[in-house]
């Protein structure tokens, strides 16, 4: 027997490597891999591939023939184009300055002073919010434009151009970096300044080595967001910039004026880049940040200090009379007769039906598309959320998903919409259908705001505690039960948020849509670009205010309906 | 324990990239048993636990419960309850409602499930508390919840996963006694990680020592405490002083040139570097000046009060000035005088030194 073995080659050697398991995946698994490919199949139409095409457009001539880089040769030896860089940088990085400032200070006052009216102010403060940005190009021509009422005080300066677009910016982006600002300074440990104090600091120092570094993050968060909005902002220089070219009016330009697509794209690339790179750095810093709070951490509470509160009360003041200057002039420019000759009121200028611009089924659709977007996106980014967070196994997916996920976020509304264009309008397109539909605006909208809206459903989800899916799968119960009777009532305050922030975006936003809307679906921002556009600029201010109201409706209904549902629906949340 | 094997955990392996959490772990659970998990954090417990469960499956290895090969199950597809230290209760679901959540799975009829609940809310003492929301209940009550919620449908094998570590220490040791006795009664297998010894040696039938993704030892709370298998355990449970030594003879470990002791060295040849164990306790002092028999005199460095006990740091060039602690009765305190400084004769009793292979480096 012994040669018959030895003759054959099936000696094993002394260690005999163990099996390794394969875990078998549950019928659970399954659906969640299948939901999740099928949501990343949506990123993967919606943003991946027409950012694709538009990459790959840049480099081809008009008869779709790949020429390389000559049309980034003709960007770069045509001055008119190539100086907009140039000017946009220059706008962005002013703006930044002084958003960045002002918000620090209106921030720290709304957080570390004893000034009165704090929640007046910190109100306020958000109006810009609920506008489209075209209104402050708007009420800035009714206060200095060639009527202006206060022109004399810009001594001969013209605000068509930079000095339009900065303050413009500055106004509507300005609670944007807000709200990161008291973010950052309103997570901080009270024992670190008595600590300080009994070292006997000077309230100067305490400042630089305790206030500023705890901030420090939240400030350099604030700043990439603020300058991405800045460089890549439509509205504002599109309706005060006169002759003066940034990136994101030459893109419209080339586009809707000289049909010159593939210039538009290589602009597109161009406005792309810097938003990207910003945003890979902020993600980079950010990284760096351990937290600063323990759980333990006592929460600061200002006490008053007579002189700072009085400072800072008159700081506060004023910006907020600036914004309410802003809004009130739209307001009181849309209720105006003829500017400046029949200071009369009327409500003529709400006649919209009357005008160019799409009348009043444009504000009609804007509702409908927000209220789809805020409906489908909600559900879509909270599953999809949800999906990365929650599921076994499957963690190259889920890391691919969330990188995925956090794309839109770098890309300007204007470099997608046009992606649209060139992807959803080739004819060879399975998806060709939609083109000029409410869907792809519904689409478009959706994707636009993806990333903040996962990141916020993430926040949301991981407060949850990580062992409702293991005690569920003990108890036998499916996935989707749990998701639909655990997860979605307790994030259900962060749900009806991420769907406000979509509704409330959705009603302003103008870069995202500009090209991709057909003349059955106009939209009310749209249309106060267009009628600004042709000179109707009274009823564009009234068009705006439209939008205002209705976003202010959106907030009241909102407040109303968490309140119901914490007294009535949540009584478990004490 | 007498009883069917239940549950057989055979070569499990768990790996995290390069690190290895278990590293060929093989149990065997009898049925009814109370089996706990006790070591270190980071030991792997948890990790054994979870695998167990089909929460984070094994690499490599085979597990048996009731004869049947779950090894690849998901968790949905075994059988058992699970506690979790933060209990996991669903806190948007009123108490009635988290028991009955299993049991709705099962379809099982409503009046029946009403039933059931009102069965296992009786069971933990919560009759009168099915419609609160579990933040309106204490910890302890919170507690009671997750087991009730855990045990309703019947599990073959009830996982604890530190039930009772988010618990203050009066709670605890209550719980700790009402848990083993529900255990008891209803005759569930039962494994609990822990990382409490004291928890460990009053609830189990069994202990499983784990250090470093290895067993150390499985043993009952007695075998482990008075026979420890190796030195990780003699030190990890309860109180122990080694003093280092050579081999010089049978039954006879040199400490230094004055100091032999004489004890058990089955096991070891004569050179071999070893430890001697003794726990503080087994230390006595000799009153009737005998001083054969592995007396060593030492002088008291520290006293420290601890209620119906003194503890003792006593060291002396007869230990070459090791410190060593010795638990001294109140009692002995009345006939001894115990004052820092003084110098007393001790005894190492030969039948409770443990002797230990000096880790060789």
């Amino acid at each position: 027997m012994s040669h018959i073995t030895t003759g054959h080659n099936n000696i094993k050697p002394n260690i005999i490597k163990p099996k390794i398991v394969k875990p078998k995946i549950s019928r659970d698994d399954w659906i969640m891999r299948i939901a999740m490919g099928i949501i990343g199949l949506f990123l993967l139409i919606a943003i991946i591939l027409p950012l694709y095409t538009m990459l790959s457009k840049s480099f081809e001539d008009k008869d779709a023939t790949f020429i390389g880089f000559a049309n980034y040769l003709v960007f770069f030896n045509t001055p008119a184009l190539f100086n907009s860089i140039y000017n946009s940088f220059n706008i962005a990085i002013i703006s930044s300055i002084i958003i960045l400032i002002t918000s620090f200070l209106y921030g720290y006052a709304l957080t570390r002073t004893c000034i009165p009216f704090k929640m007046f102010f910190k109100l306020i403060a958000l109006i810009p919010l609920l506008t489209p940005s075209l209104l402050s190009g708007i009420s800035l021509v009714y206060w200095f434009g060639n009527q202006g009422v206060a022109k004399d005080l810009l001594m001969g300066s013209s605000i068509y151009g930079p000095i339009g677009i900065i303050i413009g910016s500055s106004y509507w982006i300005f609670p944007h970096a807000l709200m990161i600002v008291i973010t950052a300074l309103a997570i901080t440990d009270s024992r670190l300044y008595e600590a300080a104090e009994s070292l006997r600091t000077s309230k100067i120092k305490i400042f630089f080595t305790v206030t500023l570094p705890g901030a420090k993050y939240g400030l350099i968060s604030a700043s990439f967001v603020v300058f991405t909005l800045a460089f890549t902002d439509f509205g504002v220089p599109k309706v005060i910039g006169g002759n003066f070219n940034v990136l994101a009016t030459d893109i419209y330009k080339q586009v809707i004026g000289q049909q010159n697509f593939q210039m538009g794209a290589v602009v597109s690339v161009v406005l792309l880049l810097p938003a990207i790179l910003a945003f890979w750095v902020d993600r980079l810093v950010q990284k760096k940040q351990v937290a600063l709070l323990s759980a333990k951490a006592v929460i600061l509470i200002p006490k008053p200090d007579k002189q700072r509160d009085r400072i800072f009360f008159i700081f506060c003041s004023i910006i907020a009379t600036i914004i309410i200057a802003m809004i009130g002039m739209a307001q009181f420019a849309a209720l105006i007769e003829f500017w400046p000759y029949n200071l009369s009121l009327t409500l003529a200028n709400y006649d919209f039906d009357l005008m160019d611009g799409g009348g009043w089924d444009a504000f009609y659709n804007s509702i409908e598309m927000a209220s789809y977007s805020a409906f489908f996106g909600t559900i879509i980014i909270f599953f999809g959320a949800y999906l990365t967070q929650k599921s076994n196994g499957f963690e190259r997916g889920r890391a691919i998903f969330q990188m995925i996920a956090i794309i839109p976020l770098a890309v300007p509304g204007m470099v997608l919409g046009l992606s649209y264009i060139f992807f959803f309008n080739n004819p060879d397109n399975p998806f060709n259908f939609i083109y000029g539909t409410m869907a792809i605006l519904v689409i478009a909208t959706i994707t636009h705001f993806y990333t903040v809206s996962h990141l916020t459903s993430i926040t949301a989800l991981q407060q949850l505690d990580k062992e409702f899916e293991s005690v569920s799968e003990s108890l036998k119960a499916p996935f989707y039960k749990t998701f639909m009777r655990v997860s979605v009532p307790i994030c259900s305050p962060a749900i009806m948020d991420v769907a406000m922030y979509i509704f409330l975006n959705a009603m302003t936003t103008v870069s995202a849509v500009v090209f991709i809307y057909s003349s059955d679906t106009t939209l009310a921002s749209l249309a106060v670009l267009n009628m600004d556009d042709a000179g109707d600029i009274a009823p564009a201010a009234a068009m705006a205010m439209m939008i205002a109201y209705c976003c202010i409706a959106a907030r009241i209904l909102h407040m109303i309906i968490n309140h119901i549902m914490a007294k009535y629906f949540q009584a478990w949340r004490r | 324990m007498s009883g069917n094997e239940y549950l057989k955990i055979k070569n499990i392996i768990k790996k995290f990239g390069d690190f290895t959490a278990l590293n060929d772990v093989s149990i065997n659970v009898n049925e009814g048993e109370f089996i706990c998990f006790l070591g270190p954090s980071g030991c792997g417990k948890t990790t054994l636990l979870r695998a167990i469960a089909g929460l984070d499956i094994q690499t490599h290895g085979k597990i048996f419960q009731a004869g049947k090969d779950i090894s690849s199950l998901p968790a949905s597809e075994r059988d058992f309850g699970i506690v979790f230290q933060s209990y996991a209760l669903f806190p948007n679901m009123t108490i009635y409602k988290n028991i009955a959540y299993g049991l709705e799975n099962r379809k099982m009829p409503k009046g029946d499930i009403k039933i059931r609940v009102n069965e296992l809310l009786s069971t933990v003492g919560l009759l009168d508390q099915e419609l609160k929301y579990p933040a309106q209940l204490s910890g302890g009550q919170q507690q009671r919840v997750a087991l009730a919620r855990a045990i309703a449908t019947n599990p073959g094998l009830l996982l604890l996963d530190e039930p009772l570590s988010a618990l203050d220490a009066r709670v605890r040791t209550h719980l700790r006694h009402e848990i083993k006795q529900l255990q008891h009664k209803l005759g569930i297998t039962t494994i609990m990680v822990t990382h409490d010894q004291e928890e460990a040696l009053t609830m189990a039938d069994r202990i499983v020592v784990m250090n470093d993704g290895i067993i150390e030892q499985i043993g009952s709370p007695i075998e482990i405490y008075r026979k420890p298998a190796t030195a990780f355990v003699a030190g990890f449970i309860g109180r122990m002083n080694f003093i280092d030594g050579i081999v010089t003879n049978d039954n006879m470990v040199k400490i230094n040139d004055s100091t032999n002791i004489s004890c058990q060295t089955v096991g070891f040849k004569i050179g071999d570097k070893v430890k001697i164990a003794i726990r503080p306790e087994d230390i006595t002092v000799i009153e009737d000046n005998n001083y054969s028999d592995n007396a060593v005199k030492l002088k008291l460095d520290e006293i420290e009060f601890l209620g119906s006990f003194f503890r003792c740091d006593l060291s002396g060039a007869a230990l070459n000035d090791h410190i060593i602690e010795a638990d001294f009765s109140i009692n002995l305190s009345r006939r001894v005088e115990l004052k820092i400084g003084n110098k007393i004769y001790i005894r190492l009793p030969e039948s409770n030194i443990t002797l230990f292979a000096a880790e060789n480096k």
